[in-house]
């Protein structure tokens, strides 16, 4: 295929998705259907032509990316201002493929998962003209060549995750999420915003193209900013903010595990494929700037502490979606600290894998949560009895046992909790971590310990879940009435369950004892080779021989962590105690740290002190805003106003005045003046009242006609505008020479 | 130049088409919220002619294109005195119903 059809095709990648939105919107929002179906044509239509992309990219890396091919034909000239021309160009490159193919594959299951589970909801067109935007916003901004478009692409999924957060507004908690989620977002992408007016204003340009070769770029690292501070560092930290408002880092990470109050398919969308990789990827093309400035440290803390942190809170929440919520801020906090200590190949394998294995996770809990509703409509019809309007589906000290009931669903969240804690050599999972780790051990040792502890908090998160899903005893009556979820339900799920195993073997690393040499294809090795990277990286990466310890090392902890929890976990289940109370809480009040424990629930009051520091003082503004102006400026006012009315305090001294001064004066005009209208009276009432009374009697006639206009009703006054507009051009084109 | 393909006349019918349906919907919805989005369309479609304008008769300066943002940023000042508005009316009113409002009359 030749460059020009291979450009026409990435334009038209994102065109399925978002011509799907608008049909849907403009159209056939009435026919539930015809949405659905429209939804599903236009993801699949993408998927195809990133499929060919991908094959395309694979075979030559370098088509869609290097500079002769970007020149004229490709790029859309968007518009001019003075001297600059805004254009938009496609780029992919095999990153951009690779991820192109997971989103693609991820959303398609996901569109086909939520056939099921919008099932009946009256706004099910809405839903999928949404996730259609979403989809196509994310698709945009990966095959976009330039930061300004991948901006819009990227502010458009933000929109549309406020939309889909707060998908169910009529839940309080549902539309406090998704304003939440809206603002904590755009305070990162202010920051980003900024970044980019640096860049723009040092650069002249957005182009990846030409912000990201290496010339620009160690340009920039020697443009001294503020104290000593490069304008590389400065420009790569201020995009970081707006990767860790997106990706959920530490600290902007507080509105990822609210933002579960929408749809299940929309945390799978959000949490895995789309919004969150996003942040991912834009720090991935903007590697070349990060390894000229001096930002990859503080990226690499940034990752490993919200890796650390997310991990030890997923300990102890009982909400099913919400485990994984902060088991995706982990999993984030690992792909951005990958590449803060440069190993940007491992965070996008990473990042390819977790999107498949955290979008099969939520799903699974997903059809999890949908089968404990199917049994609390079992066992209480739809009325909902007295003292039960609580129930929470998503809570997992109701569920347990659920393995025989939702057999497929087990397996396939079995399969999504190995590869998420890294079961050696079979799960994908695996196979990324490990590299993020192999790469920690050579570069950084207390990134490597930090990560390794936490792949090992992550085994011990992931058992506890399945332990309390579906191990041993049902522990509430609702959890014995769950079934499984219908077959479009379950059936993206076994999809997504096999590529979260058999993806792994495209990145088994060539010095791999053994597996090394039978798998043919060597993803990391591709990617390494599409970015640009500074010399000495590019001679680190291809070196290196296959080293056994941080193997070793993740292996012990990630398996001891799964074996822990399932030893504790699968024990506790058995019990069935009426009475849910955490072993994990057991063992941390048993050695005196209970207070860890609530820290935990309360996910280190991250939400507490932002309440009290940001939301409760603007609201209290508010509020001293509201009462200055009813006080101070209504009591003005209204002082004034009774002042002049002669009850006021500010005039009591001039009326004294009045009194005794002026009414001697006054009166004694008025004297004279009294014999003067003795004398005008007669003139007056004959000669000048007749003419004023029946002026007085045309102006009420005429009153009474131009009253009738006044009704008070708005689109009457709207009207008569309009008719004398109407009438004056109409004048206009009578009278006026032209 | 891309623009040359388009000529003046067709923003002209496209800013005179929404300016109609900005016209329509003012005089014809009773929702005193569409009635301020119809305004927003008459506004955008001065705004589009303005740039046409601006593009075709002087490409060279800037004088359109800069009315054009300075009418954006008041039209966004606008709609968000007129959403106020509806609010205060919601809360006193109970409607937003421009037929069932009549408090206009002194």
């Amino acid at each position: 295929m030749n460059i020009r059809d291979l450009t026409m095709v990435a334009w038209l990648v994102p065109a399925g998705p978002l011509l799907a939105f608008v049909l849907i919107t403009l159209g056939v929002h009435r026919s539930r259907g015809l949405s659905r179906v429209l939804a599903l044509v236009g993801i699949f239509v993408a998927l195809v032509l990133s499929m060919i992309l991908l094959s395309e990219v694979v075979r030559q890396p370098s088509l869609l990316t290097s500079l002769e091919n970007m020149q004229d034909g490709k790029r859309l000239s968007w518009f001019r201002a003075g001297v600059e021309e805004a254009a938009i160009g496609v780029q992919v490159d095999l990153v951009d493929g690779a991820a192109l193919g997971m989103v693609t594959i991820v959303c398609l299951m996901i569109f086909v998962y939520s056939l099921g589970y919008m099932h009946g909801d009256p706004k099910t067109s809405r839903f999928f003209a949404y996730i259609s935007l979403f989809a196509g916003a994310m698709l945009g901004a990966l095959v976009v060549d330039n930061l300004l478009a991948f901006f819009i692409f990227w502010e458009i999924m933000g929109t549309c995750s406020y939309l889909l957060i707060g998908f169910w507004w009529e839940r309080e908690s549902a539309y406090k999420a998704a304003l939440k989620a809206f603002l904590v977002t755009k305070t990162g992408d202010a920051f980003m915003l900024l970044g980019l007016v640096l860049l723009y204003s040092q650069v002249g340009t957005l182009s990846y193209a030409g912000l990201f070769d290496q010339a620009t770029v160690s340009k920039l690292a020697q443009t001294p900013f503020i104290g000593g501070v490069s304008v590389a560092t400065m420009a790569a930290l201020l995009l970081f903010g707006g990767t860790i408002g997106k990706s959920a880092q530490l600290p902007l990470h507080v509105w990822l595990p609210d933002a579960m109050e929408g749809p299940t398919p929309v945390s799978a969308l959000i949490h895995a494929a789309t919004m969150v990789s996003a942040g991912v990827y834009l720090m991935i093309r903007a590697y070349p700037l990060l390894e000229a400035s001096q930002a990859m440290p503080v990226l690499a803390v940034v990752g490993t502490v919200t890796a650390v942190y997310a991990a030890v809170v997923a300990l102890a929440q009982r909400d099913i979606k919400r485990v994984l919520a902060f088991s995706t801020i982990s999993q984030l906090g690992y792909m951005v600290a990958a590449l803060g200590i440069g190993a940007y190949a491992a965070s996008v394998f990473h990042l390819i894998t977790h999107a498949f294995f955290k979008a099969l996770l939520f799903m699974a809990a997903g059809s999890v949560i949908h089968g404990m509703e199917h049994g609390h409509h079992q066992l209480h019809g739809h009325a909902v009895p007295q003292g039960e309007a609580d129930f929470d589906p998503n809570d997992m000290a109701l569920m347990g046992g659920l393995a025989f009931r939702m057999p497929v669903t087990a397996i396939t969240f079995l399969i999504g909790s190995l590869s998420l804690s890294g079961f050696p050599l079979v799960t994908a999972g695996f196979w990324s971590k490990d590299e993020i780790l192999a790469e920690a051990w050579r570069s950084s040792p207390s990134v490597f310990w930090a990560l390794t502890v936490t792949a090992g908090l992550t085994g011990f998160y992931a058992a506890r879940q399945i332990g309390l899903v579906f191990l041993g005893a049902p522990r509430s009556r609702v959890a014995v009435h769950a079934r499984e979820s219908g077959a479009v339900m379950v059936l993206p799920l076994v999809i997504l369950a096999l590529f979260s195993i058999s993806l792994g073997w495209l990145g088994i690393p060539r010095e791999f004892p053994l597996l090394g040499r039978v798998v043919p294809f060597h993803f990391m090795d591709l990617i390494s080779h599409s970015i640009s990277v500074g010399e000495d990286a590019a001679k680190a990466l291809t070196g290196g021989s296959f080293v056994w310890q941080p193997l070793a090392l993740s292996v012990l902890f990630g398996l001891g962590g799964l074996v822990a929890g399932w030893f504790v976990y699968s024990r506790y289940s058995a019990r069935a105690d009426k009475e849910f109370r955490d072993p994990v809480e057991g063992a941390l009040s048993y050695l005196h740290t209970g207070w860890l424990y609530r820290a935990m629930v309360h996910r280190f009051y991250f939400d507490e002190a932002y309440q009290a520091l940001f939301v409760r003082p603007t609201l209290a503004l508010a509020d001293a805003m509201a009462l200055v102006d009813h006080r101070i400026i209504d009591g003005i006012v209204v002082s004034f106003a009774s002042g002049f009315g002669g009850r006021g305090i500010i005039l009591p001294a001039a009326r004294a005045a009045d009194r005794h001064l002026w009414d001697g004066l006054v009166n004694a005009v008025g004297a004279v003046s009294r014999s003067v209208a003795q004398v005008s009276l007669f003139l007056d009432t004959d000669l000048i009242d007749g003419a004023v009374n029946a002026i007085a009697r045309g102006t009420r006639t005429l009153g009474r006609w131009v009253r009738r206009t006044q009704t008070g009703h708005l689109p009457d006054y709207l009207w008569n505008a309009f008719a004398i507009v109407l009438v004056l051009v109409a004048a206009l084109l009578l009278f006026h020479r032209f | 130049m891309g623009a040359s393909s388009v000529p003046l006349a067709w923003y002209l019918i496209l800013g005179s088409a929404l300016f109609c349906i900005g016209v329509y919907g003012v005089l014809a919805t009773r929702n005193l919220v569409v009635i301020i989005m119809s305004i927003e369309l008459m506004l955008n479609a001065v705004v589009l002619d303005l740039v046409a304008f601006a593009r075709f008769i002087e490409p060279a300066r800037v004088t359109g294109k800069a009315f054009g943002i300075i009418l954006y940023a008041t039209a966004a000042a606008e709609a968000a005195l007129g959403l106020a508005l509806v609010i205060s009316i919601w809360r006193t009113e109970n409607t937003v119903e421009v037929e069932e409002i009549d408090v206009l009359k002194g």
